[in-house]
C-alpha cells in the first residue's frame, strides 16, 4: 500500500517535473532563437498579459476538480466588470474616488458570487449537467450584459484605475501579485480546507462523497460561488488594464482555460489536479505565445499550436499508461 | 394520446410549448401566423437544423462535439478553393466535396477519441483551436465574395405569391435540412448501426462485451457530425453569400444548447430526431416572436438564456421525488 502511495506521489511530482523541464526548454529554445526574448520588456509584457487568463483559469479550475464546468466565466468576468464600471459612473467617472472603487469592486464580487451560486444551486438541487447549466447561465450573462452596455465599449474611469492595471510594486506588475495571491489562496483551499477535500471527493464519486457525510449539495454550491468570485476579480483586473469594459471581451479565453487545466494535469472526470502544475501549464502557454510572438509568427498559429499541444500531452498520457499497464 | 406523453414526454411538452407560444404570438402580432413568416422561420432554422441533427448523432454515442462549428468553416475555406481549381463546380461537387471534407475533420476526431482514449470533450477543445488556428493563419482572415455563381444564386423550392404582392419562398436550405433529418431518422432508428449507437453511448463497456463494433461507432458518428457541419457549411455560405471565417464561431454552443432541450443528454444513449428538430425550432419561434413583438435584440439572448436555463431545471426535476420529498414533510 504505502509502495502504491509512493508511486502515485512520484506521478504527480513528475507531472511538475515534466512541465518545468518543457518549460525550461522553451525558455532556453526561444532565447536562443531570438535575443529580444529574454529582455526586461518581453517579460513585463508576458507578466502583464499572464494573470487574465490565469485567473480565468482558477475559476474554471475548482468546477473541473468536482467532474463538472462552469462555462459562464468569461461572460461573469465581463459583467462584474460592467457592475464595477457603473458603480464608478455612478461617483463620478473620472472624478470618483477610491471608496467608489472598492464599493464597486464589492458589488462586481457580489455579481460574480450570484451567478456561481445560482449555477451551484441548480447543479445541486436538479442533477443537471453543469456544462449545460452553465451553458444556460453563460448565454443569460451574455444576453444581461449586451443589454446593459448595448454592446458598446464602456470607458472614462479616474486614472488610479489604470495605475491598478498596468503598474507596478517593487518592478512587479499588481495583476500579477493579484494572481499570484489568488493562487496562493485556491491552493490553500483545495489542499487545506473541508470544502478542497470535499471538492476532490464530489469529482471521484459523488455517491460515496454523499455516503461519508458530506454535503454535496452544500459543497457544489460553494464551489461554484467561489469560481463565481474568481471569475468577478478577473473580470476587475480587466477592466484596470484596459481601462474599459466590452461584453465578450475574453471570449477567446473560455476554451484555452479548459486547455490550460488539461495541460496542467487535472483530471478531464475529476477528482485529481493541483494548483501547481496549472500555474506551470499557464506560464508555457504564456511564454509559447510570446515566443512564437517574437520570431514573427501571428497569434492564430499559436492558438493552433496550443490545440496541437494539448492533444500531444494527452497523447503520451496515453502511451504512458500503455506503458505502465504492460509493465504489470 | 397519453402513451405518447409516457413515451415521449420530452417531444411532447416541447410541441406543447411550441403550440402555445404559437398561439400566443399569433393573437399578439399579426404578422406571425402568416405564410411569409413561416417560410422565413423554417429557411432560417434550416442551418441550425442539419448541425442539429450531426450533433444528436454524436451526443446518442454517448460523446460531445465543440468543433464542429470551426469545421464547417474551414469546410466553406478548402471546398471554396478546390472549387476554384475546379473551374467553379457546381451543386453536386459541392455536396460530394463538403460532406467529404467534414468527413474528414470528423474522423480525426473520432480517430483521437478511440485510439488514444482521450475524452470527446479535450478532443474537441483541442481540434477546436487547431482548426481555428490553421484557419487564421492561412487564410489570414480575408473574406470571400466571389463565390461561384451556382453557390449563391437563390434557389426557391416552393413559391406562392400573398395576397399584397410579397413572395413566400421555401429555398434549397430548407430542402437540405428535410434530406438530413430524415437521413438522420433512418440512420438512427432502422438501421442496425444506429441501434449500436445508441447501445454504445447507453454503456459502452456493456456494448463492447456484446460484441459492437465500436470502432465503426465512434467513426459513424463523428463522421456524421463532420458530414453535417461540412453540407451546414455549404448551406450557411449559401444564405450568406459570403465566407466569413468567424461567421460561425459561437454557434456550436447554442445549437447544443438546443439539442439538449430537445431530450439529448450528455450522458449518452438518449435523444430523438423529433426533439431535436422540436428544440430548435422552439428557439427559433421564441427568437422570432420576440423580434416582431419589436422587442430589443440585446434583450434576446437574455430571455433565452432564462427559458434554457428554466428548462433545464425543469426537466431534469424528478417530480415523483418531489412528490415523497413533500409527503415525507407533511408527515413529520
Amino acid at each position: 500500500m504505502k509502495k502504491k502511495l509512493n508511486k502515485l506521489k512520484f506521478l504527480i511530482e513528475s507531472e511538475v517535473a515534466g512541465l518545468t523541464v518543457f518549460l525550461v526548454t522553451i525558455v532556453i529554445l526561444f532565447s536562443l532563437a531570438s535575443p529580444k526574448f529574454l529582455t526586461v520588456n518581453n517579460l513585463s509584457s508576458m507578466a502583464l498579459q499572464l494573470p487574465e487568463l490565469g485567473l480565468l483559469t482558477l475559476a474554471m479550475l475548482i468546477p473541473i476538480l468536482s467532474g463538472g464546468l462552469n462555462l459562464a466565466i468569461t461572460y461573469t468576468a465581463n459583467l462584474s466588470g460592467l457592475a464595477l464600471a457603473w458603480t464608478l459612473k455612478n461617483f463620478g467617472g473620472t472624478n470618483a474616488g477610491i471608496d467608489a472603487f472598492i464599493l464597486g469592486c464589492i458589488f462586481a464580487l457580489f455579481i460574480g458570487a450570484l451567478s456561481g451560486y445560482i449555477i451551484g444551486v441548480v447543479v445541486a438541487y436538479t442533477k443537471a449537467h453543469p456544462i449545460l447549466v452553465s451553458l444556460s447561465m453563460m448565454i443569460l450573462m451574455r444576453g444581461i450584459g449586451e443589454f446593459m452596455s448595448q454592446g458598446k465599449d464602456i470607458t472614462g474611469f479616474p486614472d488610479f484605475v489604470q495605475n491598478i492595471g498596468q503598474g507596478t510594486i517593487l518592478g512587479i506588475p499588481i495583476p500579477l501579485i493579484v494572481f499570484t495571491a489568488c493562487a496562493l489562496i485556491w491552493h490553500i483551499i483545495l489542499s487545506r480546507t473541508r470544502q478542497g477535500f470535499g471538492t476532490y471527493m464530489l469529482g471521484s464519486n459523488v455517491m460515496a462523497t454523499n455516503y461519508t457525510g458530506i454535503s454535496t449539495k452544500k459543497n457544489l454550491i460553494i464551489l461554484y460561488t467561489l469560481s463565481g468570485i474568481m471569475c468577478s476579480v478577473a473580470g476587475i483586473i480587466m477592466l484596470a488594464r484596459f481601462n474599459s469594459v466590452r461584453v465578450g471581451h475574453g471570449e477567446s479565453f473560455l476554451l484555452i482555460t479548459v486547455l490550460a487545466c488539461f495541460l496542467g494535469a487535472v483530471n478531464p472526470f475529476g477528482g485529481f489536479g493541483r494548483v501547481m502544475p496549472v500555474v506551470i501549464a499557464l506560464v508555457i502557454l504564456q511564454v509559447l505565445t510570446s515566443g512564437l510572438n517574437i520570431l514573427g509568427s501571428n497569434q492564430h498559429l499559436s492558438t493552433a499550436l496550443w490545440g496541437g499541444f494539448l492533444i500531444f500531452v494527452m497523447v503520451l498520457r496515453w502511451v504512458w499508461w500503455k506503458l505502465s499497464v504492460n509493465n504489470e | 394520446m397519453v402513451k405518447i406523453f409516457k413515451t415521449h414526454p420530452i417531444e411532447t411538452w416541447l410541441f406543447i410549448i411550441i403550440i402555445a407560444t404559437s398561439f400566443i404570438l399569433s393573437v399578439l402580432t399579426d404578422q406571425f401566423f402568416t405564410l411569409v413568416n413561416i417560410f422565413d422561420l423554417i429557411n432560417s432554422i434550416s442551418i441550425n437544423v442539419i448541425f442539429a441533427v450531426g450533433l444528436l448523432v454524436v451526443l446518442i454515442a454517448g460523446g460531445i462535439d465543440i468543433s464542429f462549428a470551426v469545421a464547417a468553416s474551414v469546410v466553406q475555406y478548402v471546398a471554396f478553393y478546390i472549387l476554384s481549381y475546379l473551374d467553379g463546380g457546381n451543386w453536386f461537387f459541392g455536396f460530394i466535396i463538403a460532406g467529404l471534407l467534414g468527413i474528414i475533420l470528423g474522423a480525426i476526431n473520432a480517430g483521437l477519441i478511440h485510439y488514444f482514449r482521450i475524452i470527446s470533450i479535450v478532443v474537441t477543445i483541442a481540434t477546436f483551436n487547431v482548426f481555428f488556428g490553421l484557419l487564421m493563419f492561412f487564410t489570414k482572415g480575408v473574406y470571400l465574395y466571389n463565390l461561384p455563381d451556382w453557390w449563391v444564386n437563390r434557389v426557391i423550392i416552393f413559391e406562392h405569391e400573398m395576397a399584397n404582392g410579397t413572395w413566400a419562398e421555401l429555398t434549397l436550405p430548407a430542402l437540405v435540412m428535410f434530406a438530413a433529418v430524415l437521413a438522420t431518422w433512418f440512420l438512427i432508428t432502422y438501421t442496425s448501426i444506429g441501434r449500436q449507437i445508441y447501445a454504445y453511448g447507453d454503456n459502452p463497456e456493456g456494448a463492447r462485451r456484446i460484441g459492437i463494433n465500436i470502432v465503426a461507432v465512434q467513426f459513424i458518428a463523428y463522421g456524421w457530425m463532420g458530414m453535417m457541419a461540412g453540407i451546414g457549411g455549404l448551406m450557411q455560405a449559401h444564405f450568406m453569400q459570403e465566407i466569413v471565417p468567424n461567421a460561425l464561431i459561437g454557434r456550436e454552443l447554442d445549437v447544443l444548447a438546443a439539442v439538449v432541450l430537445g431530450g439529448a443528454t450528455l450522458g449518452g444513449g438518449k435523444g430523438t430526431v423529433v426533439g431535436c428538430v422540436l428544440g430548435v425550432l422552439l428557439m427559433a419561434i421564441i427568437q422570432n416572436g420576440l423580434n416582431l413583438l419589436g422587442i430589443t435584440p440585446f434583450a434576446f439572448k437574455a430571455i433565452v438564456g432564462v427559458i434554457i436555463l428554466l428548462a433545464i431545471s425543469l426537466s431534469n426535476i424528478s417530480f415523483i421525488e418531489l412528490k415523497d420529498h413533500l409527503k415525507i414533510k407533511k408527515n413529520s
